[in-house]
């Protein structure tokens, strides 16, 4: 959790004083049973009215000041609290974002979802009930035991007694509970997952007649939820009674012990009520005190899994020398040198031994099926993920030394999906050149065969939904095809993105792209050979090699892959 | 799921919200739960009962104390006696509290597995109307979190109204008893803090309903940008979005900050009060307790005063309890009708006993009528005679019904009139499990549960060996990816297995039916999302597959009809044409158009 300390730098005034006011107005409270005491010895024993009505009076005012202190303190609590989360998830957004396509994947992003959200919020209460509640209940103890201490040693025996007692309690019923706890809410997870999965997986589990089954795996993980809760349920049960108990049956020796003392003429009758009251208060608070660990523990695990964001780092290194791609003509744009890609360590390779050149202002084709390699051999051009093994060379420099988003604005890829963020259409636009004018974006819409589907929805100011959820596949596949064309890329990457367009449409895009005045190097990636076949040169990936690199017409003689992905889409036809 | 539920209206009153019971549908759900709880009313009473005792003892055990200060220093033995009295009350406060405890714990967590153990009882005899109709996400939180609501909210909420007003009453008897005037000052200055509180909470509410849709905000923009990292990689957008980002923090964080500190007044504000009504009773008690003047007619001892200074401590306590306990019931019966909801609606019709066994295949349909909804006309006189070993596919564009027909002859859905036979059989006269067991079937949208794709796979057959999944996975092409996972076959995959592709995902789906090799197939658009060249070979697999089996293929491909001993052109919920591959494309109508379209290319749009 220590790590996580440095949020609170800018409020080391609000942490400070907080504690300490709310230390403050423990010591009134502290005040108040001494003031009682006074009353019944010189009060109400001497029949004093005066000490009667200026005790009351004390009380009063030990009761607004308390009430002022303690408004203070909360003001500073809450407002260091805030600060802290607020801090703390502006940098974790940022840690999240600076991550690389292997972490996102690797992490998930409902696992980094939770974390920015619910376990920050944790941590946010957690540190607003320490600031409250750490220095004032241990205070009101050892404050307790102590004027006990000022006002009879012998009886104050009894309070370390009673202190230890119940600090064993306490601490005995957390550890046992908190892991206890723990299980409870992950078989509850476990609960909550089975009653999804018969949900969604109803028509599944009626197929194969599996419904006993699944009940069966239900009331069973169902019974060891309730044998579990009640388990741990026995445990806290016994919290309140116990320390009732013990509290009670001190008081009872403390007066006991009062009695002797009285007659000896050592203590008052206020002395002794004054130590019972003292009693009462610690019970008050230790119960208070018992309910913060809790609420620190679950903090505690909060702030280990933000940590454990923290704790990863991008795995991708080397030194970005060079902060400019110079568009040299006797280099080719891009080229793999033999590369292999491992997503896990154990797992197999995703590409291997992948080779080929394309020449600057040239369109390359990459074909092949589910799972051949397509997207892994696209992703490492714009360094989303580093090569295993081999070299990725951009412009003839290693993507490595290269400056990353110098390497991204030079590179512009059109992914498998799709994805509009919540805006206009122009914000959607501007996001790749921020400086592009209506024009030049207009330009761009017209060459993703968009610029109708603008005009439908109203013009550049349309307003797009998070996610782009109110357009249709079709449009927001062109939409982001649109966005990379405004920046103008010298290599243009298009990821199976125009597999939601209709044939004609599709025909079209690639025509207007052939056609572009900037002559940007063009890999089209796709499962369908009427998309790769007008491309200068294709390579054909299967299992993740590459099986053969050539022109269209070429490749149906020499490669059997090839022709059979041809066929398939047109054997029938030729029946 | 992949159920064209179009036009269809979702009936009951499920969907509307908590809180609003009518009179009379409280009344019905007290009924209910009463009923729930017969099994439990002994413990019921014996919790009340120890309820009743723990309050009795702990507002004596002060009464107790308060004798002994008053006789302490007299020397009198009678000291002794009280205290002892004291002792012994506080030992059976402790243990009638204890056994309280764990009487409630056990009639609440029981009651919540029982509940939820009916429930899912209760889920897989639905029919599929209800459980289409209805947001998954709503059922799965009755049953988990409003059944909890419901046990812990009602159970121990009402254990807690019972304390808190017997407690309320035997202080004020109690108090009465001993002096009138400071009962009188207890009783009404404690209340104050309640007020206070309330006041508080009414209007700090629409600070944090602020805060609410501020933190509603940030998570939108946390889950937009996180969900889409790799478009924001892509764009080297990430100042972009941590701008934005900062921009809701900061509004979040004054919000937040606002709405944190005015609730937090309200333990101060209470505290304060108590304090203001600690020291009246401190200051009348005090002038009782001298016994002059006016003060001597309701004259009291000391121990007294300390009796009335634990009861103004502790007098607000139940208070705050009731009034938190009284919302927390209205919400806990809210509950409590979702839960019965589920568990009172209406299972599927009963089956009857025959069974198919040794199913050879012949299906027919006859003069069937289907709709979702009574209003909207869906599938009306429908014939169709397979025989067995045929192979049927059958075709249309989008939301035309195909699916519908599936849903039939899976009696997912039962037919509003005509029948559907197999092997001669009514499909309504045998058990739902041996018409189900004698098809296979893959749908588009795939299902995988949490577990290691061996779970997964062997979901078809259990009984399965490791080399017989092995083998299926091969002859379905889905062995080659698997290898490729981090750990094979024992590689665990999330719900809905978010880390496979959509393809990947049909694979393992086509896998199991391999396994399984029932008597009739059922595809339904089983090779959506695989790439042409793989489902070509797996095409093969198929081919080897329902040579022999009665088959339904649900085709998004047309390619995949031609080799169709029947085809079913489907329109609108209607067959408008019937025939073999050749004879329609001869005969030039709906379904000519659909070929000839199919092999421009957009077979994409086939969802």
């Amino acid at each position: 959790m220590h790590e996580l300390v440095k949020y609170l730098n800018d409020y080391k005034k609000e942490c400070v004083l907080s504690p300490l006011l709310k230390m403050l107005e423990a010591v009134f409270e502290l005040t108040v049973p001494l003031v009682i005491a006074r009353m019944i010895d010189k009060g109400i024993k001497a029949g004093d009215g005066t000490i009667i009505t200026v005790s009351f009076v004390t009380l009063i005012f030990l009761g607004i000041v308390g009430l002022c202190v303690s408004a203070t303190a909360q003001y500073f609590a809450a407002k260091a609290a805030t600060g802290f989360s607020a801090g703390l998830r502006h940098d974790l957004f940022e840690h999240i974002l600076s991550f690389g396509f292997a972490e996102i994947d690797r992490l998930g992003t409902s696992t980094l979802i939770t974390r920015m959200t619910a376990d920050v919020n944790a941590l946010q209460n957690g540190v607003n009930m320490f600031l409250r509640l750490f220095l004032r209940s241990p205070f009101i103890v050892a404050g307790a035991m102590i004027m006990a201490f000022t006002i009879d040693v012998k009886s104050a025996f009894i309070f370390v007694g009673v202190i230890a007692a119940l600090a064993v309690v306490i601490y005995f019923v957390m550890t046992i509970n908190i892991p206890l706890l723990k299980r409870v809410q992950s078989k509850l997870d476990e609960i909550t997952r089975l009653v999804r999965e018969n949900l969604s997986g109803v028509r599944v589990i009626r197929a194969f007649t599996l419904e006993e089954d699944s009940v069966a795996r239900f009331i069973d993980a169902n019974s060891h939820l309730t044998s579990m809760m009640q388990r741990s349920g026995k445990i806290s049960a016994l919290l309140n009674p116990l320390t009732y108990v013990i509290v009670n049956i001190s008081i009872v020796f403390l007066i006991a012990a009062g009695d002797y003392q009285i007659r000896a003429g050592i203590l008052t009758t206020g002395a002794v009520v004054a130590l019972y009251n003292y009693m009462s208060q610690i019970l008050l608070e230790l119960i208070k005190f018992a309910n913060l660990i809790v609420t620190l523990n679950r903090s505690v695990a909060s702030a280990q899994r933000v940590n454990e964001i923290f704790d990863v780092s991008c795995s991708m290194t080397g030194d970005p020398s060079h902060p400019d791609i110079i568009n040299a003509s006797d280099v080719p744009e891009v080229e793999f040198r033999n590369v292999s890609l491992r997503y896990h360590e154990n797992a197999d390779d995703a590409i291997s031994g992948i080779s080929f050149k394309i020449e600057k202002g040239s369109s390359f084709g990459i074909i092949g099926g589910t799972g051949a390699g397509k997207s892994s051999v696209a992703h490492l051009i714009p360094r989303f993920y580093d090569a295993t093994e081999g070299e990725v060379l951009v412009g003839g420099i290693n993507v490595k030394d290269i400056d990353l988003s110098a390497l991204r604005k030079h590179v512009g890829i059109v992914m498998q999906k799709a994805v509009l963020f919540e805006g206009t259409i122009r914000d959607n636009m501007l996001i790749a050149s921020p400086g592009a004018t209506d024009e030049e974006i207009m330009e761009a819409l017209e060459t993703a065969v968009c610029s109708e589907v603008v005009r439908e929805k109203g013009g550049l100011d349309a307003h797009v939904e998070a996610s782009g959820k109110n357009f249709s596949g079709g449009q927001r596949q062109r939409l982001a095809i649109a966005r990379v064309l405004c920046a103008k890329p010298s290599v243009l990457i298009l990821d199976d993105s125009s597999s939601a367009l209709d044939f004609l449409t599709d025909k079209k895009l690639r025509e207007n792209i052939t056609g572009l005045s900037y002559h940007p190097t063009v890999i089209i990636i796709s499962q369908r050979t009427a998309s790769v076949e007008g491309c200068d040169s294709i390579m054909v990936l299967d299992d993740g090699k590459c099986s053969a690199i050539g022109p269209h017409a070429k490749l149906l003689e020499t490669c059997g892959v090839y022709k059979e992905i041809y066929l398939s889409l047109y054997r029938k036809e030729e029946d | 799921m992949a159920v064209d539920t179009s036009g269809f209206v979702p009936k009951g009153n499920l969907n509307t919200d908590s809180g609003a019971l009518s009179a009379s549908g409280r009344k019905h759900t007290i009924k209910r739960i009463w009923e729930f709880l017969k099994s439990y009313r002994p413990k019921i009473f014996a919790s009340l009962c120890l309820a009743l005792v723990s309050v009795l003892l702990t507002l004596l055990v002060p009464i107790k104390i308060g004798n002994a200060i008053d006789l302490i220093g007299t020397g009198s033995s009678g000291m002794y006696g009280d205290l002892l009295i004291a002792a012994l009350f506080a030992i059976g406060v402790c243990i009638s509290q204890f056994a309280m405890n764990i009487i409630n714990n056990s009639i609440t967590y029981h009651t919540v597995k029982d509940i939820r153990n009916r429930a899912i009882e209760k889920l897989q005899t639905l029919p599929l109307s209800y459980i289409d109709s209805h947001p998954h996400g709503d059922i799965v939180s009755r049953i988990v979190a409003d059944a909890d609501q419901f046990t812990d909210g009602l159970l121990m909420g009402f254990t807690q109204a019972f304390t808190g007003i017997m407690t309320i009453a035997g202080t004020l008897m109690f108090m009465l008893s001993m002096n009138v005037v400071i009962t009188v000052v207890v009783v009404f200055v404690t209340p104050l803090s309640i007020f206070i509180a309330r006041f508080i909470s009414k209007h700090t509410y629409d600070m944090f309903k602020i805060q609410g849709i501020e933190r509603g905000n940030q998570t939108a923009v946390i889950d937009e940008m996180i969900k889409n990292e790799k478009t924001v990689k892509a764009f080297c957008m990430e100042k972009d979005a941590l701008g934005r980002f900062d921009e809701i923090n900061e509004r979040l964080t004054a919000s937040s900050l606002r709405a944190i500190f005015f609730s937090s007044l309200t333990n101060p504000c209470t505290r304060f009060v108590n304090a203001v009504c600690y020291a009246l009773v401190a200051l009348s008690g005090a002038y009782f307790a001298m016994g002059k003047g006016g003060f001597a007619a309701g004259a009291i001892t000391v121990g007294t005063l300390t009796v009335f200074l634990s009861y103004a401590n502790q007098y607000t306590k139940p208070f705050n309890e009731i009034s938190s306990v009284i919302s927390e019931l209205q919400n806990s019966l809210a509950c409590a009708a979702k839960v019965f909801e589920i568990l009172e609606e209406e299972s599927e019709t009963p089956q009857k006993e025959d069974k198919i066994t040794d199913c050879r295949g012949d299906v027919a349909v006859e003069n069937v009528d289907f709709s979702y909804d009574p209003s909207v006309e869906l599938i009306k006189g429908l014939r169709i005679l397979v025989k067995s070993g045929q192979r049927v596919a059958i075709v249309g564009p989008t939301g035309c019904g195909k699916t519908t027909i599936i849903n039939l002859l899976m009696r997912f859905y039962d037919t509003d009139s005509g029948r559907i036979t197999v092997d001669k059989k009514d499909i309504r006269d045998v058990t739902r499990k041996s018409l189900r067991r004698s098809y296979g079937m893959v749908l588009q949208e795939t299902w995988l549960k949490y577990g290691t794709i061996m779970d997964n796979l062997l979901m078809a057959r259990p009984d399965a060996t490791k080399e017989e999944v092995i083998n299926a996975a091969k002859l379905s092409h889905a062995h080659g990816f698997i290898r490729r996972l981090e750990k094979g076959y024992d590689t665990v995959i999330g719900e809905e297995g978010e880390e496979l592709s959509a393809g990947q995902k049909q694979l393992l789906c086509i896998t199991r039916v391999m396994l399984n090799l029932p008597p009739m197939l059922i595809l339904d658009e089983a090779t959506s999302s695989i790439d042409t060249r793989t489902e070509m070979k797996i095409q093969s697999a198929f081919e080897t597959l329902m040579k022999g089996r009665t088959s339904f293929i649900v085709a998004h491909r047309l390619s995949t009809t031609v080799n169709a001993d029947l085809i079913l052109v489907m329109q609108k919920g209607r067959i408008i044409e019937m025939g073999d591959h050749l004879s329609l494309i001869r005969k030039g109508g709906f379904y000519k158009s659909l070929y000839m379209a199919g092999m421009g290319g957009d077979e994409a749009d086939g969802s």
